[in-house]
């Protein structure tokens, strides 16, 4: 019993110098095991006799209780000691960059046609598409504009044959639905159109989005408000100023040529809006009596407007490109700039 | 249409500054594309007279000349210009003066002698493109000491307005003075041109065959004239602002009636005609020589002027050379006629030919214009060549004369297209500056349409004129109204959004290539394939319609690779065209093409190069986006542009619908391109149509998984294994997995180990071993029997 504190010194010294859980271990093992030296001492409570038993049975308690803590902390220590070397050792440089595929990107003219659907589609028109090459009729004779009319110099065509040719515009597509449907019609019609022309501001082929809304009631003032929602829905301002003027198409009647305050330069005048302030954007009109004798729709019954607008020129103004040509040159360096 | 700002303001003169105007004129309608001053910018520069002319002692080409500059004291200059001669009126720059290009002119010495100013040349005023010939001498009517720049009224603008093809009737300063009078509410000063009296009886006789093409021929001899007289200097200076050259006084004052009044008109030499004129449909293969010099083979279906020998013009469009007027010319036989737009529509651009004359006829010629030009003509002619005129010979079928139909419009018609309701004195107002007569308004007007008016037929092109005056941005703006329905939505079909992004999140940059492509790229890539060829394309290279997305997906490849571009990721949807014009069949597709390193350059990536499964692992994930991957397969076949051992078709359901592969090295090695590529394309149906998930309930018990390796021939393919495998290993079969292919050492040369896990699983019950072993032994038997496999032990 004498020992005891010997022994209590003897274990404190042996916890505080183990180095990690194992060596603790063999500690707490020798001393506080079945077999170790104070569970020994405790055993040997026996031979006492029954007035010193529990005085001396308290002080070993305590003691072995003692070890028990100080054991337990040390394990902590040891514990916290492990972990926080493991964790030094695991360490990266998270500023490397992270593994895997890159994304790749949609064209400019996608990000733009599919921009303009969605504007579209949010208030109810369906998006159609149709043959690309087209015949006479769908793409001028249902148009109002007949063989040898001087509108078609409007837009130089590609034929393959007397009557087969390149669809120079989506109209078609318009005629077709209204051949195929009954009024209401709301749809917008992308796609590629192509023109004999080939030059800084043209290409021979390009992207349109015309649309269509055929309807009881439809109005200019209809048309009006629908275009400049468009626009400044398109860019993105409120504030755009859109004007209507007049204009040509055999198509419709009245036409008009809209024209936005230039983005470039707030209109304020600039390169890119010939320092007028404007820029010719798209064109519309009302759907021509004509076109709707050629699909078979009832034009007193309906009114509608058409317009159609360039899917190119609009990215340009709203990407900020300044060369057509670079849309078809699918330069990697231009296209991932969209991404 | 170009013309001269101060020529208009004759007509009509709003009080709107020269910006104003051109806002006006585009606002209507006729959109104006430039404004440009007449002249470049100088000042000092007067009216002179050289009063004499003196060799320059010690220079063999300047002259030292005396000049009258209104002062009252002669100025001496130095002169260098071959054409100058005392007498001559002539441009003076004064000391002081400055020269476009802020060129200033000083108190000079030119090898000694005195000189004090310039005299000017037409191009160092800014008057001629190019350098002149000499200086420019001015009529001998000029006002010595007048500043020449008022005198000659530089300070003027060209406006050119961009027509559309509808306004035909703006084709002349007539025209746009109408138009400017009506949108600005200003009136118009219409010039008064008075009757010719005939000074002889002189007629040449006409015969018009065709009247439906030309309802109204009007033609005049004028006797003794004198062509090699000048134009005078404000005739030519309008033309030059109109873009005209001026050529000889014949020509120039019908090009001056032309703008002035809309119509064009004909100068032929009398002399050089035969007994009379013919308006009749050419014969065929008559020939004609142009006057641009051009020998054309006319067809009956083209209206000419002929006399009793020979075609001498082709009606509206150009005249003949022969028959022309010359320095030479006496005596003038002048045309004005109404060609009707049907007659002229198309023959203009069938002989290769745009001309002024067609131009106007084929968008319609005013019919009540012919006689006033003719009188315009003749005055104006006459004033500089001389000449005694004789009277007008008329030859005219008023049935085929162009009628204007009146035109109703309905009140209700014309406030629902707009959106408002107009007060009556508003629509009278502009019918009557649109010189239009109506009826008083009931329910509807009656209208009238003027004759120059060929646009005007319906009662929508009224309501246009009605919105056009009153201004489109006057109108009202409202928001279309609808019912709200609801659209059916194909929720088994993929949108072609979501494909195309699913290429994008898997690196693939989105192309846009032209649908026509060079025909021997397009021989090379697929030989043998029909597509449609262009008649008339931009170039050879761009002529013929693509057959396959591929041409112009390597295209692409090439411009990148070229541009030190190593790794290179590509898709495109689109459309190609099959076959025959006759059996055409344009199919949209979805095709792709990968070349370079698998990964991106970094610091984990490896440098190994794509191959053929990289590009079927992508096509496959975007075959699965359909839900229906097992519809699916791809059998080893051949094509022209695919590396035959690498190559493998597409089926969907047993139908083809695309390929997958390695470009051919041959096909790789004619195009210059040193790396792989690969490349697929697809029907663009077969992947976006798919199916609705269907639930099938979880099993609550165990699953057994087996894994099984077999060897067999090398040309056995793995997915006919499998299928077999998986059709014979019973209903239970929930996974399987091909977790292994190994060749090499422990398998013998020509084979292969196909490792494979599968997992059986009852949706009611635990399976017991023995049914598992007799499952295995079906398929264990099934690809022993039908495909030489062995287990491996």
């Amino acid at each position: 019993m004498d020992h005891l504190p010997a022994l209590v010194n003897e274990a404190r010294a042996a916890i505080a110098a183990a180095e990690d859980a194992q060596v603790l271990d063999q500690v707490r093992v020798r001393f506080l095991g079945k077999k170790g030296e104070i569970t020994a001492l405790l055993k040997g409570l026996g031979q006492l006799s029954a007035e010193e038993r529990p005085a001396a049975g308290e002080r070993i308690n305590e003691a072995k209780q003692a070890l028990q803590r100080e054991l337990e902390q040390r394990r902590q220590i040891i514990e916290q000691a492990a972990m926080q070397s493991r964790l030094e050792a695991e360490r990266i440089d998270v500023t490397l960059p992270g593994r895997g595929q890159v994304n790749g990107g949609l064209h400019p003219v996608t990000r733009t046609l599919e921009r303009i659907e969605s504007l579209f589609q949010h208030i109810g028109f369906e998006v159609a598409v149709g043959p690309e090459i087209e015949d006479d009729f769908h793409n001028f004779e249902a148009l109002n504009i007949p063989a040898h009319h001087p509108a078609r110099g409007m837009a130089d065509t590609f034929y393959f044959d007397a009557t087969r040719l390149l669809r120079t515009h989506t109209s078609p597509v318009q005629v077709r639905t209204m051949q195929s449907q009954e009024p209401p019609i709301r749809i917008v019609c992308p796609g590629r159109v192509y023109r004999s022309d080939s030059d800084l501001t043209h290409t021979p082929m390009f992207h349109q989005v015309e649309g269509l809304l055929v309807d009881e009631g439809v109005s200019f003032a209809d048309l009006k408000g629908t275009i400049a929602d468009f626009l400044q829905a398109f860019f993105e301002r409120d504030d755009l100023n859109v004007r209507f003027r007049p204009s040509y198409f055999p198509f419709t009647e009245p036409s008009a040529e809209v024209d936005i305050q230039c983005v470039m330069c707030q209109g304020n005048g600039c390169r890119v809006c010939s320092h007028s302030g404007w820029l010719e954007v798209m064109g519309c009109g009302m759907v021509h009596p004509e076109v709707f004798r050629h699909s078979g729709i009832d034009a007193e019954r309906y009114t509608g407007f058409a317009f159609g607008m360039g899917a190119e020129r609009l990215a340009m103004l709203r990407y900020g490109v300044n060369d057509l040509r670079l849309f078809f040159d699918n330069d990697l360096r231009f296209l991932s700039q969209f991404n | 249409m170009k013309f001269s700002e101060a020529w208009l303001r004759e007509w009509v003169s709003p009080a709107l500054d020269t910006q104003a105007l051109a806002d006006a004129i585009t606002m209507a309608g006729l959109e104006v594309d430039a404004v440009e001053p007449v002249g470049a910018i100088f000042e000092g520069v007067v009216v002179a007279t050289v009063i004499a002319k003196a060799q320059h002692p010690d220079a063999d080409k300047l002259n030292v000349c005396q000049v009258d500059d209104g002062s009252g004291e002669p100025v001496q200059v130095v002169c260098g210009a071959p054409n100058v001669d005392t007498g001559q009126k002539v441009p003076f720059a004064r000391v002081g003066a400055v020269l476009p290009d802020n060129f200033k002119i000083k108190q000079a010495k030119l090898r000694g002698v005195e000189s004090r100013g310039m005299i000017c040349s037409a191009s160092e005023l800014g008057l001629e493109e190019g350098h002149s010939e000499g200086i420019y001498v001015l009529p001998a009517d000029a006002p010595v000491g007048k500043d020449f720049r008022a005198w000659l009224q530089l300070d003027d603008h060209t406006i050119e307005v961009d027509l559309t093809p509808n306004r035909g009737d703006c084709l002349s300063l007539r025209g746009m003075a109408r138009e400017v009078g009506c949108v600005t509410g200003t009136k118009v000063n219409e010039p008064g041109i008075a009757t010719v009296v005939a000074r002889n009886n002189a007629q040449f006789p006409v015969v018009v065959s065709d009247g439906e093409r030309c309802p109204r021929y009007l033609g005049r001899v004028i006797r003794d004239v004198d062509i090699t007289a000048s134009t005078p200097l404000w005739m030519c200076e309008r033309l030059r602002r109109s873009g005209i050259r001026s050529i000889d006084p014949a020509v120039d004052v019908t090009n001056y009636v032309m703008l002035e009044l809309g119509q064009p008109m004909h100068a032929f030499d009398l002399d050089a005609l035969n007994g009379g004129i013919e308006v009749r449909r050419a014969r065929s293969d008559e020939r004609l020589t142009l006057l641009d010099g051009q020998e054309v083979v006319l067809d009956g279906d083209t209206l000419v002027i002929a006399d009793h020998d020979r075609a001498l013009a082709i009606a509206g469009v150009m005249g003949g050379e022969a028959t022309g007027v010359s320095g030479e010319t006496r005596n003038l036989f002048l045309e004005a006629a109404y060609f009707s737009p049907l007659a002229v529509a198309g023959k203009a651009r069938e002989f290769g030919l745009h001309t002024d004359a067609s131009h106007r006829f084929e968008r319609g010629v005013d019919p009540d214009i012919t006689r006033p030009a003719m009188e315009r003509a003749t005055e104006l002619l006459t004033a500089i060549v001389g000449g005694s005129p004789g009277p007008i010979t008329e030859v005219r079928q008023p049935a085929h004369l162009p009628r204007r139909p009146d035109v109703e419009l309905r009140r209700e018609r014309l406030s629902a297209c707009l959106g408002i309701r107009l007060p009556d004195e508003d629509i009278q107002r502009i019918f009557r500056s649109l010189g239009m007569t109506s009826s008083a308004p009931g329910q509807s007007w009656h209208v009238q349409i003027p004759s120059w008016r060929f646009d005007i037929s319906v009662e929508e092109d009224l309501i246009e004129e009605i919105a056009r005056i009153h201004g489109y941005n006057r109108l009202p703006v409202r928001r279309p109204q609808a019912r709200l329905s609801l659209t059916s939505d194909d929720e088994a079909s993929q949108p072609l959004r979501r494909l195309r992004r699913h290429m994008v999140s898997r690196g693939y940059q989105e192309a846009v290539t032209y649908s026509f492509v060079s025909p021997e790229l397009q021989a090379l890539i697929t030989p043998g394939a029909l597509s449609p060829t262009l008649a008339n394309p931009i170039s050879s290279d761009m002529s013929v319609m693509r057959h396959s997305l591929f041409p112009g997906l390597i295209k692409a490849l090439i411009h990148n690779l070229n541009r030190q571009q190593q790794r290179v990721r590509l898709f495109e949807t689109g459309l190609v065209f099959q076959g025959e014009l006759d059996a055409l069949v344009q199919t949209s597709m979805f095709g792709g093409l990968i070349c370079g390193s698998r990964e991106v350059e970094g610091w984990f990536s490896s440098r190994d190069g794509v191959d053929f499964f990289d590009l079927k692992g992508d096509l496959e994930s975007l075959i699965a986006l359909s839900g229906e991957a097992d519809a699916w397969s791809f059998i080893e076949e051949m094509h022209p542009a695919l590396h035959p051992g690498r190559s493998a078709r597409l089926y969907r359901q047993g139908k083809a619908v695309g390929w997958l592969g390695a470009l051919h090295p041959a096909v790789r090695a004619e195009l210059g391109i040193k790396p792989e590529v690969y490349l697929f394309e697809v029907e663009q149906e077969a992947l976006t149509r798919g199916v609705i998930p269907r639930f099938t309930p979880l099993s609550r018990f165990p699953e057994v998984r087996r894994d099984l390796a077999f060897v067999v021939s090398d040309d056995v393919g793995v997915a006919p294994l499998l299928d077999a495998i998986r059709a014979r290993a019973g209903e239970w079969l929930t996974q399987w997995q091909l977790f292994d292919v190994y060749q090499g050492k422990g398998v013998e040369e020509g084979f292969k180990s196909i490792a494979l896990g599968l997992t059986w699983q009852h949706p009611s019950r635990t399976l017991n071993d023995e049914e598992i072993n007799q499952l295995i032994a079906g398929v264990v038997e099934v690809a022993q029997t039908r495909f030489g496999a062995t287990l491996r032990s």
